[in-house]
């Protein structure tokens, strides 16, 4: 049980997709305007990402090695299409806010990358945590870098207004900067930074 | 039996089976959810409708509302004279594409618990990344802005997307689209909050949103000379 447990907490910290395996950075810059659109994401990759893994890891020892990463891709395709049919029909409205990032799943290298290096090796259980870990450990920093670029670039947190108007009265601005992509990057490197200075095991020798 | 899977025979079946799978449940999915997909875009839209005139319209009761105070629906020409068409199933998209003299454009009537007459005027254009529509409600003078609501299909989360928030859509209310006799619509001003303020234009101009540059410019586009214009006739015909 304790391997099935680092599973989920490796990929939070350690091992984590977007700060030390540096994958998925594409949506990790375009959602994190605000805070909520990168939870709704969050959500989304942790359904797809689980269920995809379970699938590929059903299926694993029949797929043709060769036609392998277009298997990978219909299942994870299919399943956010489905996903996204659901949604349109019983939560309209949860559906709108998704517009976007419906294609912006099936592009996600975290779930192509998990798939390819774990789910196609590993039993479904592992595999079903593993995608639920990741996930985890993707949703941890784009929440921390989405929190930071709304509260500066926009003053509010969760569409909430946060910085009291008198500061604005002051003359006090938004960060326009915040809110454009490259801070988004930047962000991130400021999250590996401080990840890094805390966890010794992660500085490599030279 | 060991099946050797990377024969190529296997991976054509298998590649086949896999394909006929996956397309048999999406059209399944895809079918059987289809009416009740459709009933919300229906109801959206009804609900956008009565927003436009200040109507908070839930999902349940948004069909009983707009029977209620939705009074008329027609449509015109770009001449300004009354068409026969089906104004309320009139596919903006399509019309939105045509030659201006094929143009049939919807618009609705609306009359409100004080007794006062609203006309809304459906809008269709270009985002970023896709369509943007609205409905805008005029007053009786056809020159008043009483209201405007906006939404898109696939605009930038927390950029171009923020068209449909309120903070937006209220900067609308009072404006005037008319200056003197000519049709000049909105003018929608760069540089964040206080930009139509200080480019001195506060009657027919409003704030762009930050970081949604083009998504702003197309909507400017459709207030204008993509879409709005061609209400021109119509609106000069009725205009107080």
């Amino acid at each position: 049980m304790g391997k099935n447990l680092k599973l989920i907490t490796d990929p939070i910290n350690l091992n984590n997709p977007i700060t030390i395996q540096v994958l998925g950075i594409c949506s990790a810059l375009a959602v994190t305007v605000k805070l909520m659109p990168a939870i709704v994401m969050s959500i989304s990759v942790l359904f797809v990402m689980s269920f995809a893994n379970v699938i590929i890891s059903l299926l694993r020892n029949t797929i043709p090695s060769r036609i392998r990463i277009i298997v990978q891709l219909v299942v994870i395709a299919a399943l956010v299409i489905l996903v996204d049919q659901v949604l349109k029909a019983y939560v309209y409205n949860i559906s709108k806010q998704l517009s976007v990032f419906v294609g912006l799943i099936i592009t996600n290298c975290i779930i192509m990358g998990r798939l390819e290096a774990f789910a196609l090796g590993n039993k479904p259980l592992p595999a079903f945590l593993d995608g639920i870990g990741n996930a985890a450990g993707y949703a941890i920093i784009m929440i921390i870098v989405a929190f930071f670029r709304e509260f500066f670039g926009s003053g509010t947190i969760a569409e909430i207004q946060i910085i009291p108007q008198g500061f604005y009265d002051l003359g006090y601005f938004d960060n326009g900067l915040m809110i454009l992509p490259p801070m988004a990057l930047i962000v991130v490197g400021i999250v590996i930074w401080v990840q890094r200075a805390r966890t010794p095991e992660l500085v490599e020798e030279n | 039996m060991k099946i050797n899977t990377n024969s190529n025979v296997y991976t054509y079946v298998y590649a086949s089976v896999l394909v006929v799978v996956v397309a048999l449940v999406l059209a399944f999915t895809a079918v059987s959810l289809q009416p009740l997909q459709e009933k919300n875009v229906r109801v959206e839209k009804m609900q956008n409708i009565l927003q436009s005139v200040g109507i908070d319209a839930q999902f349940e009761e948004a069909e009983k509302l707009y029977a209620d105070f939705v009074t008329k629906q027609y449509a015109v020409n770009v001449k300004g004279e009354e068409i026969d068409a089906d104004a309320f199933n009139l596919n903006l998209k399509t019309q939105f594409k045509n030659k201006p003299e094929d143009k049939k454009l919807p618009i609705y009537e609306a009359t409100l618990k004080d007794g006062s007459k609203k006309t809304i005027i459906p809008l269709q254009g270009k985002g970023l990344w896709g369509p943007v529509w609205g409905y805008m409600a005029l007053d009786e003078d056809f020159n008043t802005i009483s209201g405007a609501v906006f939404d898109h299909k696939a605009e930038t989360p927390g950029l171009g997307a923020d068209i449909n928030k309120d903070w937006f859509e209220r900067q609308f209310k009072g404006k005037t689209i008319f200056d003197g006799d000519k049709l000049i619509s909105i003018t929608i001003h760069k540089g964040g909050k206080g930009a139509a303020k200080l480019a001195g234009n506060e009657e027919h101009g409003v704030d762009a949103i930050s970081g949604g540059t083009i998504t702003s410019k197309g909507l400017e586009r459709m207030l204008k000379e993509e879409w709005l214009f061609s209400y021109s006739e119509f609106l000069k015909k009725n205009k107080k």
